[in-house]
């Protein structure tokens, strides 16, 4: 019998872990062929044929990327952290639930996506009319990810009436502030779900139009932050423990997840800046609060820079090189994430360019954004899963990783790769190429023309992207089958030295933290919705232009 | 609530602090002395009437004064109307679009007008065209299979 190491508790919960991990590694492997295919397909090496059409291939490389890949690792990730924090006898209906539910709806989305039926890319924006099965297994994906949160919050609830007066442990902290910061964001997307299925269904014969892409991006920004606050998880609690270091702060740790729960939902509005019908006040106000989330990032930055020095002084190693020498570089769990922090320069800064108000009309809808979200989502974030796999992998299995060099060149591979492939992107955009076509020919513009080295460049950085999750998804799968049962399966997450400084208690709270979270999200949309519910609303009937 | 923070890291979040209050003063002076805005057309129309409602009844350039002009756009799938407008260089020209169908984009390459364009409303942005040539408008919002075909031409002498 496999994973005989561990008691029968730990591998059982083991299994749920396993199903979310590799549901997670089969989106991102199909996810990465549709890729592969788009770029070509822009850089004009491939013609995609009527019947696998180009935006059918956006579509499902969109969806499978950025909400099913992502989703079920940082449920998969949560769930770990928070078994392996709070032992105990438990059952693992809820997580087994969750995990089945997700997987039904993303069974019914891609099914629907494959066959043609909804070809609106994973921002549907209305009047675009996909078939409700589309629409309700995205519902029933976020559903998923609400049963997997009960969970969570019910494993903070038990940890709490256990060791009263104890702070949570803060993985479990930051899993449960990350799945409450899901659910005030992922209202937005049940609530355009509302005005989408009946109207899918031909109940309602008109939707307005402004309404489904305010809810969209309600929630699609804060989107963009549950996969931040994945990675962070991870930097934070994990990774310090690759080079035998500390958590830089305990309390700076929660205050930063805490700020991520407050400020994560009420900017959504930057993804509007273009748009008519909503007034460039509220369009200011959220380039305010963009610029305040960038705050719990630079906190970061400091913290595990300082983790890092701290680790080497406790070598005796002082100064920059050394500081870099001292980490353990050949760890593929820690150069995935480390080859993610140092992706996340470049997107940090173009997020800031991207939030700047007026200034987003250069960027705005052309392949600059592309290349931002790949260097984002495809880089601090799932490189950092990635890594994070390989570590997580053999404690989950008892099973020593497959093929260890693989996995370091396959981050490597990965970091030249989006290198390349963001950089070209950054700058086609800015040359005023624009994103989501499928070929760049443009009335034989001389400008269109000036994009075409750049589409190459991507192409040529999205193979080596390709090539990378190949090499990842082999050593996942040949780690499952090889018989090597001799990986360490405990688990220590970093804390800070026992010097450290205690806690303050209000930073020890979750939920109180959430009504204020609420609280801003509403202030945040006010202006915008109560204007719009003053104008006639134009209720718009579904079209298939596709 | 009192925490201690390290003194580098009160530094750091200074530093950091003090350059997104800066970038913000930027933004805001930008929008407030030289009222560089993002396009936010506020005013509506029936997307159903949009080939009876005036002016999108004859979608165009119109010519204000000297140096001044208005062009007024219909896009839809999977077209500009008009399909090439030709105005002197150094005109200062207002964009005006309108869809019946879906959503579109209207980005004129080489320039900063880049705006939504949403059924029921109607977007504008001003651009000087000092220089001379052809410029590409195009659709950059995913509005269906013949969306990479969505473009049209202002030609600048």
């Amino acid at each position: 019998m496999m994973l005989s190491s561990a008691p029968p508790q730990v591998r059982s919960e083991n299994r749920v872990v396993i199903a979310h991990i590799y549901t997670a590694t089969t989106a991102i492997v199909l996810g990465a062929l549709f890729g592969l295919l788009q770029g070509y397909s822009r850089a004009d090496a491939i013609q995609t044929p009527p019947w696998f059409d180009y935006y059918r291939i956006l579509t499902l490389h969109g969806v499978l990327m950025a909400l099913v890949f992502t989703t079920f690792f940082i449920t998969g990730l949560s769930l770990f952290v928070t078994y392996r924090s709070i032992p105990r006898e438990r059952s693992l209906r809820l997580g087994w639930l969750g995990w089945a539910v997700m997987v039904l709806g993303t069974a019914m989305a891609a099914v629907t996506i494959l066959s043609g039926n909804a070809t609106v890319l994973y921002t549907f924006y209305a009047p675009l009319k996909a078939a409700p099965t589309f629409y309700l297994g995205a519902t029933l994906l976020v559903i998923g990810t609400w049963i997997v949160a009960i969970e969570i919050f019910e494993n903070v609830a038990y940890f709490r009436k256990a060791h009263p007066g104890e702070p949570v442990p803060l993985v479990v902290f930051c899993a449960a502030v990350t799945f409450l910061m899901w659910w005030i964001a992922t209202l937005g997307v049940v609530a355009e779900m509302g005005l989408l299925i009946p109207w899918a269904f031909g109940w309602t014969h008109g939707i307005n139009v402004m309404f489904t892409r305010l809810f969209f991006w309600y929630f699609g920004h804060p989107l963009v932050y549950f996969w931040i606050m994945g990675a962070y998880i991870i930097w934070y609690n994990i990774i310090p423990t690759r080079y035998g270091g500390n958590l830089f702060s305990d309390g700076l740790t929660r205050l930063t997840f805490l700020m991520l729960l407050l400020l994560s939902t009420p900017v959504g509005l930057h993804h509007e800046f273009m748009e008519p019908g909503i007034a460039p006040q509220w369009k200011m106000l959220h380039t305010l609060t963009t610029y305040g989330v960038a705050v719990p990032s630079f906190i970061t930055a400091f913290a595990i820079f300082a983790s890092f020095e701290l680790a080497a002084r406790a070598k005796g190693k002082s100064g920059f090189a050394a500081t870099v020498a001292n980490l353990p570089w050949r760890d593929p769990a820690f150069a995935g994430a480390a080859y993610g922090m140092l992706l996340f320069i470049i997107g940090g800064f173009g997020g800031l360019i991207n939030a700047s108000y007026s200034m987003d009309s250069l960027v705005h809808n052309t392949i600059w954004i592309v290349g931002h979200f790949h260097v984002t989502v495809g880089g601090p974030v799932a490189l950092t899963f990635v890594g994070c796999a390989y570590w997580m992998i053999p404690k989950l299995t008892g099973r020593t990783l497959w093929k260890p060099e693989w996995a370091l060149w396959q981050t490597r591979i990965w970091f030249l790769g989006m290198l390349i492939m963001s950089i070209a992107m950054h700058v086609a955009g800015l040359l005023g190429s624009p994103r989501r076509t499928e070929s760049v020919a443009y009335l034989g513009s001389a400008a269109a023309a000036s994009w075409e080295p750049y589409m190459l460049l991507a192409a040529a950085g999205g193979t080596l992207l390709f090539i990378s999750i190949i090499m990842f998804a082999t050593v996942a799968i040949g780690t499952l089958v090889t018989n090597d049962k001799t990986a360490d399966m405990t688990v220590t997450f970093a804390t800070q030295p026992p010097a450290g400084e205690p806690t303050p208690a209000p930073l020890q709270h979750i939920f109180r933290w959430g009504v204020l979270a609420i609280v801003l999200a509403v202030l945040a949309y006010l202006g915008p919705v109560s204007e719009l519910l003053q104008h006639p609303g134009y209720l718009a009937p579904g079209m298939r232009t596709w | 609530m009192r925490m201690h923070v390290h003194r580098y890291e009160r530094w750091w979040m200074t530093f950091g602090f003090s350059m997104l209050v800066l970038f913000l003063c930027i933004i805001f002076f930008a929008a407030f002395a030289d009222n560089m805005n993002p396009p936010s057309g506020l005013q509506q129309i029936d997307p159903t009437r949009v080939a009876q409602t005036p002016p999108f009844d004859h979608p165009g350039l119109r010519r204000l004064s000297d140096g001044k002009y208005e062009v007024y756009y219909v896009a839809q799938i999977f077209s500009f109307n008009p399909q090439t407008v030709t105005i002197p260089a150094g005109s200062t020209v207002t964009f005006y679009a309108t869809s019946p169908d879906v959503v579109h984009g209207f980005s004129i390459v080489d320039t900063d007008v880049n705006m939504m364009v949403i059924p029921g409303w109607v977007n504008a942005a001003s651009h000087t065209f000092r220089r001379p040539g052809t410029y590409l408008l195009l659709c950059n919002e995913y509005c269906g299979i013949g969306h990479a075909n969505m473009a049209a031409k202002i030609e600048v002498q």
